[in-house]
C-alpha cells in the first residue's frame, strides 16, 4: 500500500501512513463512512424502487401515444377520459389505431387468508399490438370471461400456484364476490401501489368494476402509422383534441413525466431525496470530524514542516489524500453492505430494488466529493500550525 | 553584500499590542561568518530563541534588518521565506518527528521539500545519515519505540541530510548523553569546515563550550558579550 501510494503521489503518502498509524480511527472513519454510502445507497435503491415500479406498468402495453385526463398524475393514478376522443383521434392524419386502455385495484384474499392487492388492466383482446410482445400471444386466452393473466412476481401468491399456471393449470379464485380464473401468466413484479399486475379482457375489467362505465377508459392509447414520428402525430393530436382535458403524451414522455411526478411532487419521492441528503450530510460530518482531529492532533508535525519549508499545497495534499482513502476505504464495505440489505429487502418486498453500475459510480464519485469538502473545511485548521511556536 | 550567510542590523522585534506590547529584542547588530558554529547563550526570556526564530524567517521583521543568505528577510513574501527555509536546517529542543513515520521516512522529509532526487537515492542519503549517527540498527523504528536521545539524533540527521547551507539549533544536545552530544557538534563543526555550513545554535551546555567558534551573550533582549574563541 505504501509503495502504491509513494507511486501515485510521487513522495512519502503521509495521509495515508497518518491514517493507518492510529487504527482505531481509521476503522472509525471508514466505519461512519461506509455507513453514510449504506445510508444513501439504502435511499437510492428504493427511490430507484419506485421509479422502476412506476414505469414497470410501460412494460406491459405497447403504444406510441397515450391520451390522458388533465387531472390525472401517472400511468396508474389516473382520472377517466371520455371515449369520444378515441374515435377523434382517430381521424388525425399519421394515427393508425387506437385502444381504451382500464385500470382499477383489485383487493382479494387468497384461501389461505394472504390478502392481496393486484393493478387490473383492462385491454381490448382483439388488439393484441397494443400489449407488449410477450404477452400479445396469450391475449386470446382472455377473451372467455372472467379470465386472466397474473404475475408471476405477485407478492403474497403461492410459488406453487405460479408453477401450477406455468405448467398450464388454471388458478381461480374469489375476488369482488366473482370467481376469476388466471390462465396463464405475465411478468412484471410488484411495486408500492400493489402487490402485482393482472390483465383481463375490458369486458371482464367492466364487470368486475361495476361503477366502471365503457364510455370512460383511464387512458386511450394510439399507435402511429409506420414511418411517422409519434412526436409529429402527438402536435397534431395536441392541436386537435382539448388541452384544458386531454393530455397528449408520447410513451417516452409519459414515463418522464410519471417519474417526475413522483419524485418531485410525490412525499414518497421528497423523502427518500431528503434521506440521501441526510446520508450525505452524515458522511461530511463524519469525515470533517475525523480529518480536523487528525490535524489538530499533528499539528506541531505541520508546523515542523513549515518551517523545513513545506508550503500550502503540500499540507493540502495530505489532507486531500486522507479523504480520498477514507472516500474508497468507506465506500467498499458500504456498497457490500447496500447489495446484502438489497438482496434482503428483495427477498422480502418484492420490489424491484437493484444495485446496477451507474448508481455504484454515482455514489462512489459523490463520496469522494463529499470528502474533498470535508476535506477542505478541515484544512482551515491548518492555519493554527506556526512553526516559530516549535521554539 | 558582505558574502556573510547571516546579517542582523538594528534589529528589534516586539511581541503584543497596545498596553501589552512588550519589546524583546533590542537593536541587534551581528555578522556571522560562513562555515563558522556560533553559540548564542543568556538566560531565560533573554531574547535569543527570538533572535533564532527572525533569523530562521519564522517571524516577520518589524524593525531593522536580517539579511539570510544575500535575501532581505524585512518585506520578504511568504513565498521567499518558504524558499529561504528550505536552505536551512532546523533542530528542535523538542524533536518534533512524524509520530506515523519510520526513522528513515522522517528523515527523507528533508529530502523531499527539495522535490529532486527519486525515492531510492532518497533512502538511501537517509539510512547513511542515520548510520553516521549510530542509528544503523533503528532506521525503520517508528518514533515511539525510540529512546529520547534516538529521537533528537533522527531530528539532527532530518535537518542536515539536504546539506543545508544554514543550521539553526535549539538546545539541540540537550536530550542526549555526553558522547552523542558530542558527536552531533563535532558533525555540525566538520560540516562548517569542509562544506561552509554555518551553524547558530542556542545552548546551555558547557561540554560543547569549547567547540564554538563565536559566543553570543544575551540579557533582557541585547547582545551582552561577543566573543570568538
Amino acid at each position: 500500500m505504501n509503495w502504491l501510494l509513494t507511486q501515485l503521489f510521487g513522495r512519502l503518502p503521509i495521509g495515508w501512513l497518518q491514517l493507518s498509524h492510529n487504527k482505531g480511527r481509521l476503522f472509525a472513519a471508514v466505519s461512519g463512512v461506509a455507513f453514510a454510502n449504506l445510508l444513501v445507497f439504502m435511499q437510492l435503491g428504493i427511490m430507484g424502487a419506485l421509479n422502476g415500479s412506476t414505469v414497470a406498468p410501460y412494460a406491459i402495453i405497447d403504444t406510441d401515444i397515450i391520451l390522458s385526463s388533465q387531472e390525472g398524475n401517472t400511468l396508474t393514478d389516473s382520472e377517466h377520459i371520455a371515449r369520444v376522443w378515441m374515435l377523434q383521434a382517430l381521424g388525425v392524419a399519421g394515427v393508425a389505431d387506437v385502444s381504451p386502455l382500464y385500470i382499477g385495484n383489485l383487493p382479494f384474499t387468497l384461501d389461505d387468508g394472504t390478502s392481496v392487492s393486484l393493478l387490473v388492466f383492462g385491454v381490448n383482446t382483439t388488439q393484441p399490438g397494443f400489449v407488449s410482445p410477450a404477452i400479445a400471444p396469450l391475449l386470446s386466452k382472455l377473451t372467455l370471461e372472467n379470465t386472466t393473466l397474473l404475475d408471476e412476481g405477485t407478492r403474497g401468491m403461492p410459488t406453487s400456484v405460479i408453477d401450477g399456471l406455468k405448467a398450464g393449470a388454471p388458478f381461480a379464485f374469489e375476488a369482488s364476490g366473482q370467481t376469476l380464473t388466471a390462465v396463464g401468466t405475465m411478468n412484471v413484479g410488484g411495486g408500492f401501489l400493489a402487490d402485482g399486475m393482472m390483465m383481463v379482457s375490458d369486458q371482464t375489467f367492466l364487470q368486475f368494476f361495476g361503477s366502471r362505465s365503457s364510455a370512460a377508459p383511464d387512458h386511450i392509447m394510439v399507435r402511429v402509422a409506420d414511418g411517422v414520428s409519434p412526436e409529429t402525430v402527438a402536435a397534431r393530436l395536441s392541436d386537435v383534441l382539448p388541452a384544458l382535458t386531454v393530455r397528449v403524451q408520447t410513451n417516452e414522455a409519459a414515463q418522464a413525466a410519471d417519474l417526475s411526478f413522483m419524485s418531485s411532487e410525490r412525499p414518497t419521492g421528497i423523502i427518500f431525496g431528503f434521506g440521501v441528503f441526510m446520508g450525505i450530510l452524515v458522511g461530511l460530518v463524519i469525515v470533517y470530524q475525523v480529518l480536523s482531529t487528525d490535524v489538530a492532533d499533528h499539528l506541531r508535525e505541520y508546523a515542523t514542516f513549515k518551517a523545513m519549508g513545506y508550503g500550502q499545497p503540500f499540507f493540502l495534499g495530505i489532507i486531500f489524500e486522507e479523504a480520498i482513502v477514507l472516500a474508497v476505504f468507506g465506500f467498499i464495505p458500504g456498497l457490500i453492505a447496500s447489495m446484502g440489505l438489497y438482496a434482503g429487502l428483495v427477498a422480502v418486498t418484492g420490489l424491484p430494488v437493484t444495485m446496477d453500475a451507474s448508481r455504484a459510480i454515482l455514489v462512489f464519485l459523490g463520496t469522494l466529493t463529499a470528502c474533498t469538502i470535508s476535506g477542505a473545511i478541515a484544512t482551515r485548521r491548518l492555519a493554527n500550525a506556526d512553526p516559530a511556536d516549535l521554539f | 553584500m558582505s558574502g556573510a550567510p547571516i546579517v542582523v542590523s538594528g534589529l528589534n522585534h516586539f511581541f503584543g499590542t497596545g498596553e501589552a506590547r512588550k519589546q524583546a529584542i533590542f537593536d541587534i547588530n551581528v555578522t556571522v561568518k560562513r562555515g563558522s558554529l556560533t553559540i548564542l547563550m543568556g538566560p531565560s526570556g533573554s531574547g535569543k530563541t527570538t533572535l533564532l526564530t527572525l533569523i530562521g524567517a519564522l517571524r516577520d521583521i518589524q524593525d531593522g534588518s536580517v539579511y539570510l543568505l544575500d535575501r532581505e528577510l524585512n518585506g520578504a513574501t511568504e513565498g521567499e521565506l518558504v524558499a529561504l527555509r528550505r536552505r536551512l536546517g532546523f533542530i528542535f529542543q523538542a524533536h518534533n518527528l512524524h509520530e506515523s513515520l519510520t526513522a528513515t521516512q522522517n528523515v527523507r522529509m528533508g529530502l523531499e521539500v527539495h522535490g529532486k532526487g527519486n525515492a531510492s537515492l532518497q533512502r538511501a542519503a537517509s539510512h547513511h545519515m542515520l548510520d553516521l549517527l549510530g542509528l544503523a540498527d533503528r532506521r525503520d523504528y517508528l518514533p515511539g519505540n525510540l529512546s529520547g536521545g534516538q529521537k533528537q539524533r533522527v531530528a539532527v540527521a532530518r535537518a542536515l541530510v539536504a546539506n543545508p547551507q544554514i543550521v539553526l539549533a535549539d538546545e539541540p544536545t540537550a536530550a542526549l548523553d555526553k558522547e552523542s552530544g558530542h558527536t552531533v557538534v563535532e558533525m555540525l563543526k566538520t560540516l562548517g569546515q569542509v562544506r561552509g555550513t554555518t551553524t547558530v545554535m542556542v545552548t546551555h551546555d558547557p561540554r560543547i563550550l569549547e567547540l564554538a567558534d563565536r559566543i553570543i551573550k544575551l540579557e533582557d533582549g541585547s547582545v551582552v558579550s561577543d566573543e570568538s574563541n
